[in-house]
């Protein structure tokens, strides 16, 4: 039979504070083990929690950017379960009353536009991490709580999507209207973004839903389609089989491609949320809302129109260079050190992202930094190299991170401009070369590219094209 | 008289004057302590090197001057729920037998800066769960007017080493009327403040919505000293209030004429030891000869608040004691080989019996399909009652009634029926369902048996009720009795 | 309400993470049906229009700056820890359950 997919999606994000959500402890990543930590995030006797005001506001951000409705009085509530990287052993998250509710996300599918409702939006603290060491014999674990206390918003979609390409479309863009409102940093190889799914299937043409299944343990939106895909067969030959889907939640295996059904001693969860009664209730009025939006960082198609105005680019170059936040970032602050905004366009298009694609990385983590590209377009426009010289200064820079004067200085790649010694070569080239000579002169243009092509030849590339040009031309008279 | 058996009030001025020296009066404790303490069984853990430098370090304060506070050089003594950084932190539970807190609670912290002297963490029932002080792992507090008897709880030790003379100040912390209740069976006074008005930051919580640090103290006076330094808005406690904090001593000494005291019909009823009712009430005649206007009122929902009490705090314990696990701090069960078995082994062998029968309830009450029936209609109940109050209060300055239905019962007479012994609170626990204030105090004997009288007033009033009681204390005179040890 | 039986008590003790043994369940079962009947006596009142109190103290958006403040030494977040090794608190074996 042929099956349907319906897919929802419960999104993770940790906002991008600079402490906790509770306590004071800083939030950097990939520090030593338990040096973030203080009485409150390891949940020792006593302690109280004290909300972050910049915590609450990033949320109120995108519950607005998620268009929902902002509840006037939020909550805060205790999720109640036992697990050792939760040392109070209850999460604080939301659940009687939400930060945001009923708001809606507009993906474009094949250039026709669609909108995925978004259940709620919630503030909640993160979990620690846990390490299970490899080897066969040891029978302990360790625990490391410097990411308990991370504020975490959690963005609970209805189940909108149908089908696999609709689920990355999302992915990628909510991912993109994170980063663009600047609330979190999204990286998901540490965590910062991360994804649970909901599939389910019903016969095509069939209303109601069928029993859905959760995946967790996504750690890329690559992993996350792999997953859905993986469950979509699974389940369809469940059906085929006869048999019924069983609503349980299943972990990704990344090694073995395959999801597996949670062993799970309490079967029917029983968080026993209530009221958290160390927090007060948070009110947002329609004023705070209002300063909020009214701080909402640039969003892409305001930047985008933006860009075509301001540095007069074509709507196409605008639309690339405006696909992520990070992108924009980077050409912006290419033309804060060369203002030549075409120009750096071009190579962004072409060389930057080629490399960034290939090599699977975000710009900020690029070897060749806005410096790097700007003052080497600034040194082609000034005839230090040519352009040719420019893409194998390019590839060098990518491989060695070094700057392009060094570059230039080491592999002596300066541009010849003399031209009293140009001339000599332009003389030698004509002298070698009769036949392309006489070619042109009986009125073949393009035979004066042969020419210049072995002037280049013998610079190593280095002579300037159009003095070169302009040589052969009066020497050919 | 000796020293450790006067207050701070009369201490202090001797102190600034250089009369007597910190370190003169904590020996004097010291050796009080070691004299009764084997009978009386009041502190979980002494800090006698602790106090001596402390005391020495008053007393360099007392003699340059300045950053003199009339707490300065006074020993005290602090509930061992309370976390005292660098000191055993135990709440009389086996599960935190040997946690010693990085941190001090904000009172801790308060009490060190105006220069107390800390001479030990008292017992209590385990997680201050209990009306005994029979419920700790620890030791058998004793109730100094009797030896047989239990001094209440849960703040049992406090109160038992205030009444014996063990140290001068102490704190305690009440949910249901675990100041109140010690204080009034020990013959001491004991003050629950306002919800929100002393910090609950590093008390350890057992119903947060509910704890609140208080004082148990000789008379009214200290209270007022002891409030003064332990009152205040804490960034570090979220349901701490951003309310100006009076000077507690302007409300002594004031006469009380014209004053409304309110007497609720539903606390006389049966079941209540007559001797007890007959000095209640000779208190009330008492205040009425002072000049204050009786009148009877009504708090209609007060036979529904035991109930809803123990659903809510047994439902709040419930998640807060969830964290004691052995993963992180605290005791571990040895030789379990997964994690599930060590959290259910720990804490099986880590708490006591009654703990565990209120996390079992709270757990109950909260789980799914209960919510609403139980938890959520507790909440609901309790608007009713702290409704009651409201209108109360709108005809009264202040609500008299007794702290206790009995004095002091002896060991083990309660320890069976788990539902008696929750019985026995119905005085006390309206209160801290309501958010207010109220203190108890001495207020005559049942034999040799001190009996208590609670006054309530609404919330923020505190001054109120300290001018109440410390008119009442001077007329009536029973704060001066103290137990033959 | 239903009678709370051994089993339900045998569930709540699971969530509760408290192992029990068959004694032990026997009087839990007796204390919780003699608490939870006191209890129904909650019903008598009609709350349908009352709001529910669940803080004492009735404030609202007590929120702190995101600044940041130092956190404990290491040696002191792991002081109290039954088990530690290198800077990880140290507990057996997790068997994957929520």
């Amino acid at each position: 039979m042929t099956y349907e997919s319906v897919i929802g999606l419960e999104v993770h994000t940790e906002l991008a504070t600079a402490s906790k959500v509770f306590c004071g402890c800083p939030t950097t990543f990939g520090v030593p083990p338990n040096t973030q930590v203080c009485p409150i995030c390891i949940g020792m006797p006593g302690v109280l929690p004290v909300l972050n005001k910049k915590a609450l506001e990033y949320s109120i951000r995108t519950a607005l950017t998620l268009n929902c409705d902002i509840n006037e009085v939020t909550l805060f509530d205790r999720k109640n379960y036992y697990y050792p990287d939760l040392p109070k052993n209850y999460q604080i998250s939301q659940n009687y009353r939400y930060l945001g509710v009923n708001g809606l996300l507009e993906i474009v599918v094949d250039g026709r536009s669609k909108r995925v409702g978004i259940n709620n939006v919630h503030l909640e603290e993160d979990a620690g991490k846990l390490l299970h060491p490899s080897t066969a014999s040891a029978d302990y674990s360790l625990v490391d709580l410097n990411r308990t206390g991370l504020p975490l918003l959690e963005i609970v979609t209805e189940p909108d999507m149908r089908g696999i390409k609709e689920a990355q479309i999302f992915m990628m863009t909510l991912k993109n209207l994170l980063q663009y409102i600047e609330v979190s940093d999204c990286k998901m190889e540490e965590g910062s973004l991360r994804f649970e799914v909901n599939v389910s299937l019903r016969p095509q043409g069939q209303q109601a839903y069928g029993t859905k299944v959760e995946i967790k343990n996504l750690n890329s939106i690559k992993t996350a389609l792999k997953a859905i895909e993986y469950e979509m067969r699974r389940q369809s030959r469940v059906l085929d089989e006869g048999n019924q889907v069983i609503q349980e939640t299943r972990l990704w295996d990344d090694v073995e491609m395959v999801t597996r059904a949670m062993r799970s001693k309490e079967r029917a969860h029983d968080y026993r949320y209530f009221p958290e009664p160390d927090l007060v209730e948070v009110r947002i009025s329609k004023e705070w809302q209002e300063e909020i939006r009214r701080h909402l960082p640039e969003l892409q198609d305001a930047k985008k129109r933006r860009f075509i105005e301001q540095y007069d680019l074509p709507e196409y170059d605008a639309q690339v260079l405006t696909s992520s936040k990070a992108l924009a970032n980077y050409y912006e602050e290419c033309l804060r050190v060369y203002n030549v905004p075409k120009a750096i366009s071009n190579w962004i298009m072409t060389e930057v992202l080629r490399e960034l694609n290939e090599r699977e990385l975000e710009p900020d983590e690029f070897s060749v930094t806005p410096v790097h590209l700007a003052s080497m377009v600034k040194m082609i426009d000034s005839g230090t190299i040519s352009g040719k010289i420019g893409k194998t200064v390019f590839a060098e820079m990518v491989e060695t991170g070094k700057m392009p004067d060094l570059i230039v200085q080491e592999k002596g790649l300066v541009q010849i401009s003399d031209e009293k010694e140009l001339a000599g070569i332009v003389a030698k080239v004509v002298a070698e070369n009769p036949g392309p000579v006489s070619e042109f002169k009986k009125g073949r243009q393009k035979a004066i590219g042969f020419l210049v092509g072995q002037v280049m030849k013998l610079t190593k590339g280095k002579a300037n094209p159009q003095l070169v040009n302009s040589l052969l031309r009066e020497q050919l008279k | 008289m000796e020293l450790h058996s006067t207050t701070a009030h009369e201490l202090a001025p001797l102190l600034q004057k250089r009369k007597i020296s910190s370190t003169e009066l904590t020996k004097a404790v010291l050796e009080r302590i070691e004299k009764v303490e084997p009978r009386v069984n009041a502190y979980v853990t002494l800090t006698p090197e602790l106090a001596m430098r402390m005391a020495q370090d008053a007393d360099q304060r007392l003699q340059q001057g300045n950053t003199v506070t009339p707490l300065t050089g006074i020993p005290l003594a602090i509930k061992d729920n309370m976390c005292t950084r660098g000191i055993l932190t135990s709440c009389a539970s086996r599960i935190l037998h040997n946690f010693v807190p990085p941190y001090d609670a904000t009172v801790v912290t308060k009490l060190r800066n105006a220069g107390a002297v800390f001479v030990g963490k008292t017992n209590l029932d385990e997680f201050a769960m209990g009306s005994s002080t029979e419920n700790s792992a620890m030791k058998l507090t004793l109730n100094p007017w009797d030896f047989e008897r239990i001094p209440g709880g849960s703040s049992g030790g406090s109160a038992a080493a205030v009444a014996a003379g063990e140290t001068i100040l102490a704190l305690g912390s009440d949910t249901g009327g675990s100041i109140r209740q010690p204080a009034a069976l020990c013959g001491v006074v004991g003050l629950k403040p306002t919800y929100g008005r002393v910090s609950r930051y590093g008390l350890v919580a057992f119903a947060s919505s509910l704890d609140q640090i208080g004082t148990l103290v000789k008379d009214v006076e200290d209270t007022a000293l002891l409030m003064n330094c332990i009152a205040a808005h804490d960034p570090m406690d979220s349901t701490s209030g951003n309310i100006p904090v009076p000077d507690y001593t302007t409300f002594l000494n004031h006469s009380i004429n014209g004053i409304k005291v309110g007497v609720p019909k539903e606390y006389f009823v049966e079941g209540m030891d007559p001797v007890v009712e007959q000095a209640v009430r000779k208190a009330i005649d008492t205040l009425a000869e002072l000049g204050a206007e009786i009148i009877e009122i009504s708090l209609p929902h007060t036979e529904y608040a035991i109930a809803t009490y123990y659903l809510c705090a047994t439902a709040e314990a419930s998640s807060n004691l969830a964290r004691y696990d052995g993963a992180h701090y605290g005791y571990r069960s040895p030789g379990t080989d997964n994690i599930v078995d060590m959290f259910s082994k720990t804490r099986a062998e880590g708490f006591g019996k009654e703990v565990k029968r209120r996390i079992m309830l709270g757990t109950y009450a909260l789980s799914a399909g209960y919510y609403d029936a139980y938890y959520l209609k507790a909440l609901k109940v309790r608007t009713l009652i702290k409704q009651d109050f409201e209108q109360a209060f709108q005809q009264c300055d202040v609500i008299v009634t007794p702290t206790t239905p009995t004095p002091a019962f002896r060991v083990g007479e309660k320890t069976e029926d788990p539902l008696q012994m929750y019985l026995s609170d119905i005085f006390t626990i309206s209160v801290n369902l309501a958010g207010i204030p109220a203190v108890s105090l001495p207020c005559g004997f049942a034999g040799s048996l001190p009996v208590g009288i609670q006054i309530m007033a609404g919330s923020f009033e505190e001054g109120k009720i300290l001018r109440v009681a410390h008119c009442y204390e001077q007329a009536a005179g029973f704060c001066r009795s103290r137990p033959t040890l | 309400m239903a009678k709370i039986s051994e089993d339900d008590v045998r569930h709540v003790a699971l969530l509760s993470r408290l192992y029990f043994t068959d004694e032990e369940i026997r009087q839990f079962t007796k204390d919780l049906n003699s608490i939870f009947s006191y209890v129904e006596k909650l019903r008598e009142l009609d709350t349908e229009a009352v709001e529910p109190t669940s803080h004492s103290l009735k404030l609202s958006n007590v929120i702190r700056e995101d600044i940041i403040t130092s956190p404990l030494p290491v040696d002191e977040a792991l002081a109290n820890a039954p088990e530690a090794e290198t800077g990880y608190f140290r507990v057996p074996k997790i068997i994957q359950e929520y």
